[in-house]
């Protein structure tokens, strides 16, 4: 109505304004619909967490009565619950930094090197896009066992980069390549061998290209389950290192008979993952899109 | 050697350079190439492109995964008890016969076409109207991305809490004076699959209104003030020129909902593990529980997970992405 008189206009001769209105009306309520419906389970996850078990047996659906921070104060103070947040930060980072690392150089001369065989090699990195964790797991979970890292940190690890860097390379090296050659000769001109171009002017000119990557790498190996439940779980680690989807889904096995712990040890695993959406929610949303564009 | 260093590729090539410089040159290239690409080669290989094949190979065994495989014929009246033989394709055999394997096949595909049918329009709609400036678009964007924030481990331990028999869901359904599932929602095998999915919905709607608003970015303002002009309203706008041109995007998302529904695993299996009755087994599911014990086994399984993906992308690509492909793979190399 407000903009109507503004722009001095009747309902007459905007044929618009009811429907604008009604419009109007029906995105606020899809929206409020939407908010509610994704956030709703994961608050009452949260609530949960401050219930006695008593209080949860007598009345599941309700409010915390009384309010209790007990479980959360134990789940914060159980060495488990450190160990697999330190466990899953130290397997994110290397599988981040090694598939960063490994995928930036494979690019790199796929990118800007002319030999023999390099679209061959290109097409062999391509190719392992159509392979997915899932089939290989069994003959990987062998082949880890059989080279001694079943029940390690380093077990989870190299598969995990290496199953990153099909995708990880498909975006770096049109990243790469996009770099103009002039750049290239203008830094050999003034002396720089490939190496030192790589370093100094690649490089950080390739930035946007690597948080994506590194971003996509880090959420797929944080979130991770099936690798972490063959080589951790069925590699015979000790519990107070698994990774923590892992390591969450074993307490609720364990202490099922005490809800409102497993619902203060879930909401707690929840917490990394939604403060790093809040703080490279840019990132995750623009790699996100950009993977998904191709 | 070392004016080749300090010159560097692009000048050797210059017309004074003598032959032995340019081999130096040609011979450090290579050396920097290994260097470069060695070490992902490495991993790459040894960690998926081996037990790719090895899949393959395994599948043709009967064979507890311990012992040495022996290829000796599981026929054959030499074959000692208990030992590993070579079975050719009884494992791919014993699998299509198998009525829990086909309906863990079933599901799948119910997952699959359920996504597309019942989320990818939901998403589209949703993405439709909050595509326009309007207090709170951030806020509302990163609630619904909430849920696809999580993994999915953590996603499913919250339903089968929150699902559980004497969990908080069942209790609302009581409240309101509906019969609630006396084994929790997941526990009914006449109703776990749509629960299932509708779980998924609300794990991977998110993703799907993110890059639907994504494309949008790239349908021009302009195109809807011409519709305008010509006296399209609102729907006839979004129906003949937005859907049109968000059509990549669709057939994209489409392409990854499908994927994700054939390889379905962690949801499943920290919810149900494929229960009550197989009713929401899945061939992932099926796969880890028989091949744990037979890898063999296990691996045709995820052979034939395989070939149904490659199958099914294969088909999608040629009938549908075509255009939205063309030169998407090669691209990136000239």
């Amino acid at each position: 109505m407000g903009q109507q008189s503004k722009t001095h206009q009747d309902s007459r001769t905007d044929p618009y304004a009811v429907t604008k209105a009604l419009s109007h009306m029906a995105v606020y309520l899809v929206a409020i619909v939407a908010i509610l419906s994704s956030v709703v389970p994961v608050i009452y996850v949260w609530i949960g967490g401050f219930r006695s078990g008593v209080d949860i047996n007598s009345n599941p659906g309700g409010l915390p009565n009384p309010w209790i921070i007990d479980n959360y104060s134990r789940v914060l103070s159980s060495e488990r619950f450190w160990g697999s947040l330190s466990s899953s930060v130290i397997i994110g980072a290397s599988t981040t930094l090694g598939v960063v690392v490994l995928g930036l150089m494979a690019a790199f001369v796929i990118a800007r090197y002319s030999f023999k065989g390099r679209q061959a090699l290109y097409a062999l990195f391509t190719a392992g896009l159509m392979f997915p964790l899932t089939v290989a797991s069994l003959p990987l979970n062998i082949l880890v066992r059989n080279i001694g890292l079943h029940g390690t940190h380093l077990g989870v690890i190299l598969p995990q980069i290496a199953f990153a860097l099909p995708v990880t390379v498909i975006i770096l090296v049109p990243f790469l390549r996009a770099i103009p050659d002039e750049l290239e000769e203008a830094a050999a001109i003034d002396g720089t061998t490939r190496i030192g171009f790589f370093w100094r002017i690649l490089l950080p000119l390739s930035m946007p290209g690597l948080v994506t990557v590194g971003v996509l790498a880090f959420i797929g190996s944080w979130n991770a389950y099936l690798l972490p439940l063959l080589v951790m779980a069925a590699g015979g680690m000790p519990q107070d290192s698994w990774t923590l989807p892992l390591g969450a889904t074993q307490f609720a096995t364990q202490y099922s008979q005490d809800t409102g712990s497993v619902l203060a040890y879930t909401a707690i695993s929840m917490v990394p993952a939604l403060v790093f959406f809040l703080i490279a929610e840019k990132q995750i949303v623009g790699g996100l899109a950009g993977a998904v564009k191709g | 050697m070392s004016t080749s260093t300090q010159a560097g590729p692009a000048l050797v090539a210059g017309p004074a350079s003598s032959k032995s410089k340019r081999k130096d040159s040609n011979l450090r290239k290579w050396a920097e190439i290994i260097i470069f690409v060695g070490p992902a080669l490495v991993v790459f290989v040894t960690f998926v492109i081996v037990p790719v094949i090895q899949a393959a190979y395994y599948s043709l065994y009967r064979w507890n995964g311990v012992a040495s495989l022996n290829n000796i014929s599981c026929s054959s009246p030499e074959r000692v008890r208990g030992t590993s033989c070579f079975n050719g394709l009884d494992n791919y055999i014993q699998a299509f016969t198998d009525p829990d394997f086909i309906q863990a096949i079933g599901n799948n595909f119910f997952i699959l076409i359920a996504s597309i049918l019942i989320q990818g329009p939901l998403a589209i709609l949703v993405a439709l109207l909050l595509n326009r400036k309007m207090r709170g678009r951030g806020f509302i964007r990163a609630a619904i991305f909430v849920p696809y924030v999580l993994a999915e481990a953590i996603a499913a331990l919250s339903w089968s809490l929150l699902l559980s028999p004497r969990g908080a869901i069942n209790s609302w359904i009581t409240a309101i004076g509906l019969p609630a599932p006396s084994d929790g929602a997941l526990g009914d095998p006449s109703i776990a699959l749509w629960v299932m999915f509708g779980i998924l919905t609300w794990k991977y709607l998110g993703f799907a209104v993110l890059i639907m608003l994504a494309g949008l970015q790239s349908v021009p303002e302009e195109l809807h003030e011409a519709a305008a002009i010509d006296g399209a309203g609102w729907w006839k706008t979004q129906w003949h020129i937005t859907l049109p041109l968000l059509g990549p995007t669709i057939r994209i998302w489409v392409f990854l909902s499908m994927i994700g529904s054939l390889q379905l695993f962690d949801m499943v299996w920290v919810t149900t593990s494929g229960g009550p009755l197989n009713s929401t087994n899945t061939m992932a599911v099926y796969m880890l529980k028989n091949g744990q014990t037979a890898p063999g086994y296990g691996s045709a399984i995820a052979v034939i997970l395989f070939a149904i993906s490659l199958t099914v992308a294969l088909v999608y690509q040629r009938f549908a992405m075509r255009r939205d492909l063309e030169g998407a793979i090669t691209r990136g190399v000239r």
